[in-house]
């Protein structure tokens, strides 16, 4: 399904492209142990301001246990965490310009919703009316008005996720971290909530840092992703860089599908011209040509990393390409409403997937099962990747 | 996790408390059982002069005894008093769990909505007076008391025969008492079961029967097991309910340090009595805690 | 759930009524107007009025529930800051005596407990009376509070604390604001167990008690010794009704509670 597309008001440079840019948030070398395994790695990343930063990876990954160390409910065992420049080791976590929104929401069952919301003003010994404002403030801002003097077990699931919500923006934080709050709701709901995030987060210019296993939710809401993988740091990009460029085998197949060709890389032929790229000769698909090296050298084993909606599938042999073309019989078609999945095996018995928009409203496909068909790419289409 | 030096009083009060009162008590048991008697305040010798120094120290250690335990050893009296201890409180817990176990279960399976209601029900004759309960029962047991008076009406005796100063009266009592003290561990632990387990051995083909042998009964073992411990062990000191409802052909060893102490008023036996029988459960003492410290782990 | 099949409709039945049936007797027969069990005289109400004129037992009724509602309260802080200790504390030097020392009243014989606070009194020449007593009771009660609250604070919710902490609430405060009005269900039926234990205790009330310090078991006792006595029926009586309404009470109040907060957590689940 299509996410809703919606694109953060363009800035002049990217934070994070610009050198003389000062993170917000730093991270350096962070590690934490737990039982003997390292749940996080040394990880080292940066967080600018008005970034809404995605913690990307599969369950026990570690980026629960880091967003926990960014608010201070646990400590690392080595590495800094400096925010503005400043460590926030001996700041302990009721004194950090941090708010958590927790996955369980934790509201306070004892308290109704205002008093919820006003609790982390209370601590900060705020006038009454200065109080009673700003609660009445993020009850208009999460739409909760009226609510006001209702107790959590008397709202919904997404009416507590937005009073978490509220009170944890209550403070002003200077960041914001988010613990997996959608996973709890439903498609539908899931979605507005994504994109009703995304227009908080830019109306009010804060930075978020949100943890989720769901890619399509982090490529959907996040500036940019930090995609991690046991404790360990596998990408940081903005979520075109990470889907389209990804750094590593396991970064590609983690995010969307992906055919992942192994193939060696071939030395440079008479008459071929630089900028024709690579040539690379996999055992599964023939002969493979990629626009860039990846930087590979020739004589080396890559992975050609291939989306299946850039393979073009057609029953003709393609006319002029002679490399990127390889023919096969579909083996198997999922139908996904908006395009259409399809596996089709090739000759050397290895199965590629290709994906194709399903363009008019037909009942009878024009490509169906067993039939024999064509793949063809061409050679920018696809990543070289050395790891 | 360090435990946050702002918050060691929340640590230490309890701790010191109990060391206090708790811990300190059992080794000042421990020093009178290896004393002697003596017509004196207090009643036993030799007695920790503090001020008189190390040399004080000395001829107090010099002065303990074990003769106390050797007695104990040598009366038979005090013998068949921890034997019949342990032979009524296992027959006592036995019959608690044959008859707790069909009354947790029961409660187990009851709606749901009854369930708060007979948790109640068991408990409500817990809060009253335990006193209270045993003297209802010798109501019922005594000569013309409710129970022969039924038996009688119903022809069943000829004579009302003597129920009080029995050891059937005793197992009455024992039964009653500690009864839910036997059914919560193991109403707890039954009111978790999955039923689905016991549905899945009845589709693989097991009777109700062999589906509570094979299912139900081995998951149960841990509240039966806390449930068999709880009333075990106290039953096995108890003073009150062989005192009140049993005869006096034999004593448990609860009655025995009762007498022992303020009957012959024998501080140091009694103490050595105690230690004894402290001594003799322990092993099922420290199964009940490491139970309770995986619970509280797990 | 699975239907009642009727043995366990007839194990409960049973069950129950062997629980009630003394108890029933009991206060039937406290309105016999008959001394003597074996005649029914008609109702009357003659026991309990002389019950008002027996000093004795009314003395010592008011012993037992200053003590009671000293050693409950005790108890019940004690136990709690045990109990807290123990879950919130993770391994602290000195643990497992401590919750040794915590756990063994529950199982150990009564006699052994009170002989060992006698002798502690007599070896330290503290003179025995009330306040040894409440002492006594305390100790014995506030392993039974430790067991109830602890088993309440491990089924909180503890991203409820760290979410408190995060908005800015130091440890302590997040303990009297966040956690305390949680543990109050808890709190309360502690220091009623802790309550009905001290009313009820016989052995070491008898150990640790002094002159002028009679408690109400040991009078009902000397007096049981002597034979039936249709005045303790009609004091017995008073007790069932006492705690039987404080117990109605009580569960009134942890109804409201209950309906009014859930301790789960609540966005696991979206309904």
């Amino acid at each position: 399904m299509q996410s809703p597309g919606i694109i953060a008001p363009p800035r002049a440079f990217p934070s994070w492209r610009n050198s003389d840019a000062r993170p917000l948030l730093r991270l350096e070398q962070v590690s934490k142990h737990f039982a003997g395994t390292a749940v996080v790695e040394s990880v080292s990343l940066d967080v600018f301001e008005g970034e809404f930063f995605a913690l990307l990876g599969p369950s026990g990954c570690g980026k629960t246990t880091l967003l926990r160390m960014l608010a201070g409910l646990d400590s690392p065992d080595s590495g800094r965490i400096l925010l503005d420049g400043k460590d926030l080791a001996p700041v302990p976590p009721y004194r950090r310009p941090l708010n958590m929104m927790f996955q369980s929401y934790a509201l306070f069952p004892h308290l109704n919703v205002e008093s919820n919301i006003a609790f982390g003003l209370k601590q900060d010994r705020l006038a009454r009316s200065e109080i009673a404002a700003r609660v009445a403030d993020m009850l208009r801002l999460v739409r909760l008005e009226g609510y006001g003097k209702r107790k959590p077990h008397q709202l919904s699931g997404g009416e507590r996720q937005r009073v978490a919500l509220a009170r944890s923006l209550a403070k002003r934080p200077r960041v914001l971290l988010l613990d997996e709050p959608l996973a709890a709701l439903d498609k539908k709901l899931r979605g507005e909530t994504q994109f009703e995030l995304m227009q908080l987060q830019a109306e009010l210019g804060l930075t978020f840092i949100i943890v989720t296993h769901d890619q399509q939710e982090a490529m959907t809401v996040a500036s940019r992703i930090a995609v991690m993988n046991r404790g360990r740091l596998a990408q940081i990009a903005t979520p075109p860089e990470i889907y389209e460029q990804p750094n590593s085998r396991w970064v590609a197949d983690f995010i969307g599908e992906v055919n992942l060709i192994e193939a060696r890389v071939l030395a440079a032929g008479e008459g071929q011209r630089e900028e024709q790229g690579i040539v690379l000769a996999s055992a599964s698909a023939g002969r493979l040509r990629a626009a860039q090296d990846g930087g590979s050298a020739a004589g080396d084993t890559v992975w050609i990393a291939l989306r299946p909606e850039k393979v073009r599938i057609s029953r003709e042999r393609p006319a002029a390409a002679a490399d990127n073309c390889v023919a096969g019989q579909v083996c198997s078609i999922g139908y996904l409403g908006d395009i259409s999945a399809y596996k089709v095996r090739l000759e050397s018995g290895w199965i590629m997937k290709a994906a194709l928009a399903n363009m008019t409203r037909l009942l009878e496909r024009p490509i169906g099962l067993d039939d024999h068909v064509w793949l063809s790419w061409p050679a920018d289409a696809a990543v070289v990747l050395t790891r | 996790m360090k435990v946050p030096w702002r918050a060691r009083p929340v640590v230490l009060v309890p701790y010191l408390w109990l060391a206090i009162f708790f811990l300190a008590p059992f080794l000042i048991v421990l020093k009178i059982s290896l004393s002697r008697t003596a017509i004196a305040q207090p009643p036993y010798t030799p007695v920790l002069d503090v001020a008189a120094g190390w040399q004080g120290l000395q001829a107090f250690l010099a002065a303990l005894t074990v003769d106390n335990y050797a007695f104990i050893a040598s009366d038979w009296l005090y013998l068949a008093s921890y034997l019949r201890s342990l032979e009524l409180a296992a027959i006592s817990t036995l019959l608690l769990l044959l008859i707790g176990f069909p009354l947790a279960y029961g409660m187990a399976r009851a709606p749901r909505r009854w369930q708060p209601a007979l948790f109640m029900l068991v408990m409500l004759p817990f809060w009253t007076s335990f006193l209270i309960r045993i003297y209802a029962w010798i109501n019922i047991l005594q000569h013309d008391g409710l129970l022969n008076r039924v038996l009688l009406a119903l022809r069943l005796v000829d004579t009302p025969p003597a129920w009080l100063a029995s050891d059937t009266a005793v197992y009455i009592g024992m039964v009653y008492s500690y009864l839910p003290f036997m059914v919560l561990p193991l109403y707890a632990t039954l009111e978790r079961l999955d039923t689905s387990l016991i549905e899945a051995a009845a589709d693989l083909g097991c009777t109700r029967w062999k589906a509570f042998w094979l299912v139900t009964l081995p998951l149960s073992l841990p509240g039966l097991l806390a449930g068999v411990l709880l009333c075990f062990i106290p039953i096995v000191g108890e003073f009150v309910i062989p005192d009140l409802l049993g005869g006096s052909q034999s004593m448990m060893i609860g009655q025995t340090l009762w007498s022992e102490f303020f009957l012959n008023k024998d501080w140091p036996v009694a103490s050595a009595v105690a230690v004894v029988l402290l001594c003799v459960l322990l092993p099922p003492i420290l199964v009940y805690q490491r139970m309770q410290a995986r619970d509280l782990a797990g | 759930m699975l239907r009642l099949s009727w043995f366990n409709v007839l194990s409960l039945a049973l069950g129950f009524a062997f629980l009630y049936l003394p108890i029933l007797l009991l206060v039937i027969y406290s309105f016999n107007a008959s001394r003597l069990v074996t005649v029914w005289a008609g109702w009357s109400t003659r026991w309990y009025a002389e019950l008002l004129n027996d000093r004795a037992i009314l003395e010592a009724a008011w012993v037992s529930l200053r003590v009671a509602v000293l050693s409950a309260t005790a108890a019940t802080v004690l136990g709690t800051l045990a109990a807290v200790a123990l879950t919130r504390f993770g391994r602290f030097g000195g643990r497992l005596l401590f919750s040794g020392m915590l756990y063994a009243p529950l199982v150990m014989p009564e006699v052994i407990i009170g002989l060992s606070l006698l002798l502690l009194f007599v070896a330290v020449g503290i003179d025995r009376g009330f306040w040894t007593v409440a002492v006594a009771h305390s100790t014995l009660t506030m392993c039974f509070v430790a067991v109830i609250v602890q088993s309440r604070l491990l089924q909180l919710d503890r991203s409820l604390e760290e979410a408190a902490l995060d908005l800015g609430c130091p440890p302590l405060r997040t303990f009297f604001t966040v956690t305390l009005p949680l543990l109050v269900p808890a709190l309360v039926s502690g220091w009623m167990l802790a309550f009905a234990l001290s009313l009820d205790d016989l052995v070491i009330a008898s150990f640790t008690t002094g002159p002028g310090a009679t408690t109400l078991p040991i009078r009902i006792y000397s007096e049981i010794r002597l034979g039936v006595k249709p005045e303790i029926n009609a004091i017995c009586t008073i007790m069932l009704a006492a705690v039987g309404f404080a117990l109605v009470v009580a569960s009134l109040i942890a109804k409201l509670q209950d309906s009014d907060q859930s301790l789960r957590a609540p966005g696991g689940r979206n309904r």
